[in-house]
């Protein structure tokens, strides 16, 4: 019985290494498994880096995997959430001629009423920003289509975990288990 | 920026005076204990040959005759000395043709340190001559791996490739060397690498886990312990024993675990898997719990996974976190090392008796042996079995030989009825099945055992792949026994051929060189047997030539290999004819 594809959202702090972004995509190559989305970003310890990484996955793949990403060497931890254990957000950029925003405030309401921002005014074209989820994202971008994007762009996830847990605490203890270890 | 973090120094080696990057490798192998290495030069690796030939006293270099040679041989030295291999290869194609042993090695958790030269750092990604990003290409089958570009990051990076490599559940490391670090120079601090913060080779035994795993074998009335590679590779084989004895759990073993158990141990009983023993497959499916020690249910173990021993319960003693679950889901895992493991369980179970769950293997067994295993080993008429010939390899030995095989039917039916009387003495291709594996890494094998008695078996098929290899075995007077069962078939493919494509032998007969004259050719004493009357005799004396030998035995063209699991079928609808 195989189980249903599910959205699932991968996270692991790693070492800072060359080449660690190809070992970690190819886990997903090998499986031939789609990545949704994937975002390396620093955290708040100097040094490791976070792996953010969106995929459509029955629970069981979702778990090989995320065993298969914690055995890189250079991985820390890697966690695998679904929705309900983190907050995540998605950053988009909508580009529109300004000559739309010459006739009434239609654009200016829709940008309020979807919690976006106006990033640039320039002569030929103004930059709206939006954070959210890739739904209201969507919205907001039904809603300004017929005003004639020129250019849309959404960035992958990021997110972070309900809970408690501080990085800088969670790597020394690593640190000292290591030592224990010994 | 990337670096290489200094984790925990015990012990610190200084250098007074500035040496060379290449003179830096060569001494981070010696505070390795490495003496042997396995290689082939070229352009990119020069300024370390050039190093080796000054530390040829303290360091021997083998020269292989292809890079697939040398890293097989680091295999073999490595399977059987439970050491690190170490390989060392130019650039370019050089690196590439280190890949299959890697892979292999990466699937059959053997450690090697395989040391690459790279072109200068200035002309990374240029495409110049011989460069090849060896890291992409290596990185889904190593272990770890790393370039180094600065003479000074040599002796961490080598310190981690070691550390990597030998611990937890081990496999293979790949160093590249730019031209440029080789020639660069360092103060040379040597500082053995201990511990990572980001790899946690070895799990903390979870105590609860193992008082889960002791109730459910205190239970269980037909225990079945499946014992894999990893009991070998944590020398866990005295604690198996132990365990088995005071449970009475019979046991049996996947290609890569044999050895581990004594087998003339009556609680021994044979090999799992598509052309393993009769009992073992039909009983997993009758037993009423599993004990799967290091080992990680490949599918040649398990055959069709939907009818794979669903009425038993299951406890997985794995060291990689990444095989727990993964094919067969464990009722109970225990994340561990096999000996601390075993040692921990043994303490909470009783002792027990299961005369009659004993009796049922050896019914089993009575069947496999009236139908397959006798007509196998003591034919009367007709050509040479392969069987035979092990037997008689096995009695003569006293099953003290290391065995070393290549891949096919020779490798089943070898490894099936050899005898193996002391750990580690198989050495064989299983998980990525390498044709060509058996004459190189018997090579390295008898570099890394000089006490035991080495024998190579490959087909007329395998051996072809890597040929060339009997002029290392020559140069170096390496006392490995190769015997050549040329049956002028690809005998594997051949048998599915015939039971599967309604015998259409598409490519797989051979017509085949005088391997004698060959091995002449290299300077090698060898012979040739033709008929049963001279088997005796023939292995009598290649066992008593002093260096290396070279037998080929001419043995049945369509011989098949039963017992066998069907492709798609269960285990317990393993045939026997």
């Amino acid at each position: 019985m195989e189980e249903e594809n599910k959205q699932f959202t991968i996270s692991a702090l790693t070492e800072n290494k060359a080449g660690l972004l190809n070992g970690v995509t190819i886990i997903f190559t090998r499986r031939k498994m789609n990545i949704e989305s994937i975002n390396v970003s620093e955290t708040e310890v100097e040094g490791v880096s976070r792996y953010t990484i969106v995929i459509s996955a029955t629970r069981h793949q979702a778990e090989l995997v995320v065993k298969q990403i914690n055995k890189l060497i250079e991985v820390l931890a890697a966690f695998l959430y679904d929705e309900n254990d983190i907050y995540y957000q998605e950053l988009a950029m909508f580009k529109l001629p300004t000559e739309a925003f010459l006739n009434g405030n239609k654009i200016e309401k829709i940008v309020r009423n979807n919690g976006a921002r106006i990033l640039v005014i320039e002569e030929d074209h103004i930059i709206i920003e939006k954070t959210g989820h890739r739904k209201e994202i969507r919205e907001l971008f039904e809603h300004l289509k017929p005003y004639g994007v020129l250019e849309f762009v959404r960035s992958g996830r990021i997110a972070i975990s309900k809970s408690k847990r501080k990085t800088d605490i969670f790597l020394r203890e690593l640190e000292a288990e290591n030592l224990n270890n010994l | 920026m990337e670096t290489l973090v200094k984790e925990h120094p015990r012990q610190t080696i200084v250098t007074p005076k500035r040496i060379s990057g290449s003179e830096a490798i060569i001494l981070s192998l010696l505070e390795e204990g490495v003496k042997d290495v396995f290689g082939y030069p070229g352009g990119a690796i020069m300024p370390l040959y050039d190093e080796l030939y000054k530390y040829e006293d303290k360091l021997t270099h083998y020269l292989m005759r292809h890079e697939q040679g040398a890293v097989h041989a680091a295999q073999g030295f490595s399977r059987v000395s439970s050491k690190v291999g170490v390989c060392i290869a130019t650039s370019g194609p050089g690196a590439t043709n280190l890949i299959t042993g890697i892979a292999d090695a990466q699937l059959d958790s053997t450690p090697l340190v395989c040391i690459t030269g790279q072109v200068p750092s200035n002309l990374l990604g240029t495409s110049a001559f011989q460069e090849i990003d060896i890291i992409g290409i290596s990185m889904p089958v190593v272990k770890w791996n790393f370039q180094v570009t600065k003479a000074e990051e040599i002796p961490q990076a080598l310190a981690k490739a070691f550390y990597i490599a030998a611990s937890g559940r081990p496999g293979p490391v790949l160093i590249d060397i730019t031209k440029d670090a080789q020639f660069g120079e360092l103060n040379f601090v040597y500082e053995k690498c201990e511990g990572l913060r980001s790899y946690k080779p070895v799990p903390k035994l979870d105590i609860s886990q193992i008082g889960r795993a002791a109730t459910l074998i205190n239970k269980a009335q037909k225990p079945l312990i499946l014992c894999g590679h990893g009991v070998l590779l944590s020398k866990a084989e005295k604690a198996l024993l132990a365990f088995a004895e005071k449970t009475q759990t019979p046991v049996a073993s996947t290609l890569l675990g044999l050895s581990a158990f004594p087998p003339n141990n009556p609680l021994y009983v044979g090999m799992l898997g598509m052309h393993g023993n009769y009992g073992p497959n039909v009983k997993t499916n009758e037993a009423d719990l599993l004990i799967a020690v290091g080992m990680r249910f490949d599918d040649r173990v398990t055959g069709n996974l939907d009818f794979y021993a669903k009425q038993a319960k299951v406890i997985h003693i794995e060291i990689d976190q990444s095989e727990i679950d993964k094919n067969v889901k464990a009722d109970v895992a225990v994340l561990a090392d096999a000996k601390q493991a075993l040692l921990a369980i043994t303490a909470l179970v009783g002792e027990t008796k299961r005369n009659k769950w004993l009796a049922e293997f050896k019914a089993c067994d009575a069947i496999e042996e009236a139908k397959v295993g006798g007509k196998e080993r003591y034919p009367t008429s007709g050509e040479i079995k392969m069987a035979e010939v092990v037997k008689l390899i096995s009695e003569k030995t006293n099953g003290n030989a290391v065995l070393v095989t290549d891949v096919g039917q020779h490798q089943m039916i070898a490894n099936r009825y050899y005898k193996f009387n002391t750990p580690n003495s198989i050495v064989t291709s299983g998980g990525l099945g390498t044709m060509g594996f058996a004459l190189p890494s018997a090579i390295g094998a008898g570099i890394g055992d000089k006490e035991r008695e080495i024998i190579a078996i490959a087909g007329d098929g395998g051996i072809q792949m890597t040929i060339q290899e009997l002029g290392a075995l020559a140069q170096y007077n390496v006392p490995v026994k190769v015997i050549v069962l040329n049956n002028g078939f690809l005998g594997m493919v051949r048998q599915w051929q015939q039971l599967f494509f309604e015998k259409r032998y598409a490519f797989t007969e051979m017509a085949n060189p005088d391997f004698v004259a060959i091995a002449k050719g290299y300077g090698l004493d060898s012979a040739k047997v033709l008929a049963r009357e001279e088997l005796d005799a023939a292995i009598e004396k290649m066992l008593d030539h002093k260096g290396p030998y070279l037998l080929e035995i001419k043995v049945e063209q369509e011989e098949n290999v039963f017992p066998m699991v069907p492709p798609g079928a269960s285990v317990s609808d393993v045939i026997l004819e």
